[in-house]
């Protein structure tokens, strides 16, 4: 996979790969045949693989979900397109009731290959339900893996190493980040649930996944011309987290901010500024700091810049982190 | 075989106002071949063969799977179960449908198939696990081709059609009933269901139990229609059969598996029978019903209808009766000192199968779990 792909061109690849290495993969969802999805994520792949193996369903993610249960008891290994954030929670009870427990209440007799793909967070100007982060609800659920990738490469190789886990794994997919492009190489590089320090520094640790990495990462280089070096987390994995990575990062610094859309109160931020503290007490300089949403209904587009974490919001998390 | 879904000529109700008739009673298109009195009668569109043996067999399942059911009630009033959701009047829905199944076919059930499950060779003993509370299901669903029991109503209904569009998919000629009730058939994953079913085509069977009460609500606060003519709106045939008459659940059953299983789609099965006890232990229908309506419908006992055709064809005699009962205390002893053996599992069950895979999270917390508890080592309790 030489040269520059995009996130969504990475992610078609790797459902490409997926539907070509293993026979029952299948995928479902809204308008994912001929349309190629919403995103063109599955652009071209009904045309290659039929409409057996990439099948268009009924309007309902109730639906989806709990056939793609079944599909899974027979054999099969679903990937389904929830067609955006906010048409999920119509398949709340299959999600977190069905699919997150099944494993467990057979004692393990039956395993749940399902991978949901949803295209999360804001910042595309959508009306509203197309612009949510719902990371805590599915990462607070045992049974479920959550996993968001912030780069081409990622996109992919995540992608397949979800497809390929025999556990239900949640795939958030940053949506503005969908036509930025990188570089895929040819290995995964990292396990699925691994962190990866994506820039180094010595004075704060920023965390983030998804859409927010790239926002750290503008964050940082700004924040060097101040002559503070900051080091940025991609945290890649909501669920489980990765926090031998963290651990080590946030001693070293002594100082951690965490960096999500979704709105601060009960998101992400507060379990990882917990665990850190009490992993990192002797260590820390200040408080964990978290930016991200309010506690408000995601906001009309005209207004999402008020809402979003943005670079001077992260700088001014790094200035009160400093100033301890 | 005529159209199961044309609505038949009938009095008309007012505009707007429900007819509450039709969704309450049984309407003249019951499919019936064992009347309440035990005479065999025919239906042009279900004939059915059956030897006396076969005879005698039902019979014998109808009467287990009661004394099963009567023995988990007990066992909850001792305090052995922490709860029961017993079948009482719905024996021969179950086992006529369960003995319509071939065995590559698979049952999605809800919490009150265990008819179904003696049906599948489920060990009764394995039912009994998540009401006594030591695990949440456990049994394999595809050593006996019996998913596990659902609890959310209706969420197995997607699942058995996913199931079934997987045997579409296979090229297999197995097909799958999805078991659901008349309170069910209100939710919204059950009309998905339909949907799905209906435009993969997929082999399965919906078989509704229409036992006139969802907890405390009557069948009139589901639906305006009877419920098997919501098939017709979804493009599938639907019919409505005697629920309390083994017979007929077992010849339109098995007509509906065929048809499914031959790449004609779904069928929807409405079972219309009674809910003869509470809706589980927890419940009281002294509250919401008249003894009159339970007593009209004991006259219907799918087992003593059973037993009176037996005995008025001279099919059976007082050895096989005896013999049946003698079995029907075995089976009792056996689930007794069964649910009475059957140990707590360790507390460490918890962190077990939560994933497939090492879960660090998980790892974590269990070590944190076993020090805790390890810590208690050598104290008096």
């Amino acid at each position: 996979m030489a040269g520059q792909l995009s996130i969504a061109k990475a992610l078609n690849e790797a459902l490409r790969k997926s539907l070509e290495n293993d026979p029952k993969t299948v995928l479902m969802g809204e308008d994912i045949g001929k349309l190629g999805g919403v995103f063109r994520i599955t652009d071209g792949l009904q045309k290659d693989f039929g409409d057996d193996r990439v099948i268009d369903t009924p309007l309902a993610e109730s639906g989806i979900m709990g056939t793609a249960i079944g599909l899974a008891l027979r054999g099969y290994r679903p990937v389904v397109e929830i067609q955006f954030d906010g048409f999920v929670y119509p398949a709340f009870d299959q999600i977190v009731s069905q699919l997150a427990k099944m494993h467990a209440r057979a004692l393990g007799h039956v395993k749940m290959p399902v991978t949901v793909r949803i295209p999360f967070g804001g910042g595309i100007g959508a009306v509203e339900h197309h612009s949510e982060s719902h990371e805590a609800y599915f990462a607070h659920t045992a049974g479920l893996r959550v996993v968001s990738p912030s780069n081409a490469h990622d996109a992919h190789w995540m992608l397949r190493q979800a497809i390929e886990s025999d556990d239900p794994v949640i795939f958030l997919e940053p949506k503005r980040r969908y036509w930025d492009k990188g570089e895929v190489g040819e290995d995964p590089m990292l396990p699925l649930h691994s962190a990866r320090i994506v820039r180094p520094g010595t004075d704060a640790t920023l965390i983030a996944y998804g859409p927010m990495v790239k926002v750290c990462q503008e964050a940082a280089k700004a924040a060097e011309e101040d002559g503070r070096r900051l080091e940025v987390v991609d945290l890649r994995s909501l669920s489980p987290i990765d926090f031998i990575t963290l651990e080590e990062s946030v001693k070293r610094t002594g100082r951690g901010i965490v960096v999500h859309e979704a709105p601060v109160f009960l998101g992400l931020g507060a379990e990882l500024a917990a665990r850190l503290t009490e992993r990192c007490f002797y260590h820390l300089e200040a408080p964990i700091l978290r930016v991200g949403g309010y506690h408000a209904p995601y906001p009309p587009s005209r207004v999402e810049e008020t809402y979003l974490p943005d670079l001077d919001r992260v700088l001014d998390a790094v200035d009160r982190a400093l100033a301890y | 075989m005529t159209v199961k879904s044309t609505t038949r000529a009938r009095k008309k109700a007012a505009p707007g106002v429900p007819d509450k008739t039709s969704a309450g009673s049984a309407a003249p298109e019951l499919v019936q071949l064992l009347t309440p009195e035990g005479d065999r009668v025919e239906h042009p569109d279900f004939p059915l063969t059956v030897t006396p043996e076969e005879l005698r067999a039902l019979y014998r399942d109808l009467v287990l799977v009661r004394r099963f059911d009567a023995e988990a009630t007990s066992l909850q009033r001792q305090g052995e179960l922490g709860l029961w959701a017993s079948l009482l009047g719905q024996e021969a829905a179950q086992v006529g449908s369960g003995r319509a199944m071939r065995p590559g076919d698979y049952a999605f059930p809800t919490y009150r198939e265990h008819g179904v499950a003696w049906c599948r060779d489920v060990d009764p003993l394995n039912l009994l696990g998540m009401f006594r509370g030591v695990n949440n299901g456990g049994w394999d669903p595809n050593e006996k081709n019996f998913h596990l029991y659902t609890i959310v109503i209706g969420a197995q209904t997607l699942h058995a059609t996913g199931y079934a569009m997987g045997i579409t998919k296979d090229g297999a000629d197995d097909a799958v009933i999805a078991y659901f009730g008349d309170g069910a058939s209100s939710q919204g994953d059950v009309n998905e269901a339909f949907t799905f079913a209906s435009v993969y085509n997929s082999p399965v069977v919906f078989f509704c139990q229409n036992n006139q009460w969802a907890i405390s609500e009557p069948t009139t606060v589901q639906t305006r229609i009877p419920l098997f003519r919501r098939a017709s709106g979804f493009g599938f045939p639907g019919v409505r059969v005697d629920g309390n008459d083994v017979l007929a659940c077992l010849a339109v059953t098995r007509w509906a598996l065929d048809h499914a299983r031959t790449g004609q789609g779904p069928v929807l099965v409405e079972a219309f029978t009674y809910r003869m006890g509470a809706h589980t232990t927890s419940d009281d229908p002294t509250r919401y019903r008249q003894t009159e309506e339970t007593e009209a419908w004991k006259a219907k006992d799918p087992i003593l209808r059973l037993k009176a055709h037996l005995e008025k064809e001279g099919l059976a005699d007082e050895a096989f009766f005896a013999e049946v009962e003698a079995e029907s205390e075995k089976l009792g002893l056996r689930v007794r000192e069964g649910v009475r053996s059957m140990p707590d599992p360790d507390p460490t069950l918890i962190f077990d199968h939560v994933y497939t895979e090492p879960h660090p999270l998980v790892d974590e917390e269990r070590a944190e779990y076993e020090a805790y508890a390890a810590s208690f080592e050598g104290e008096q309790h």
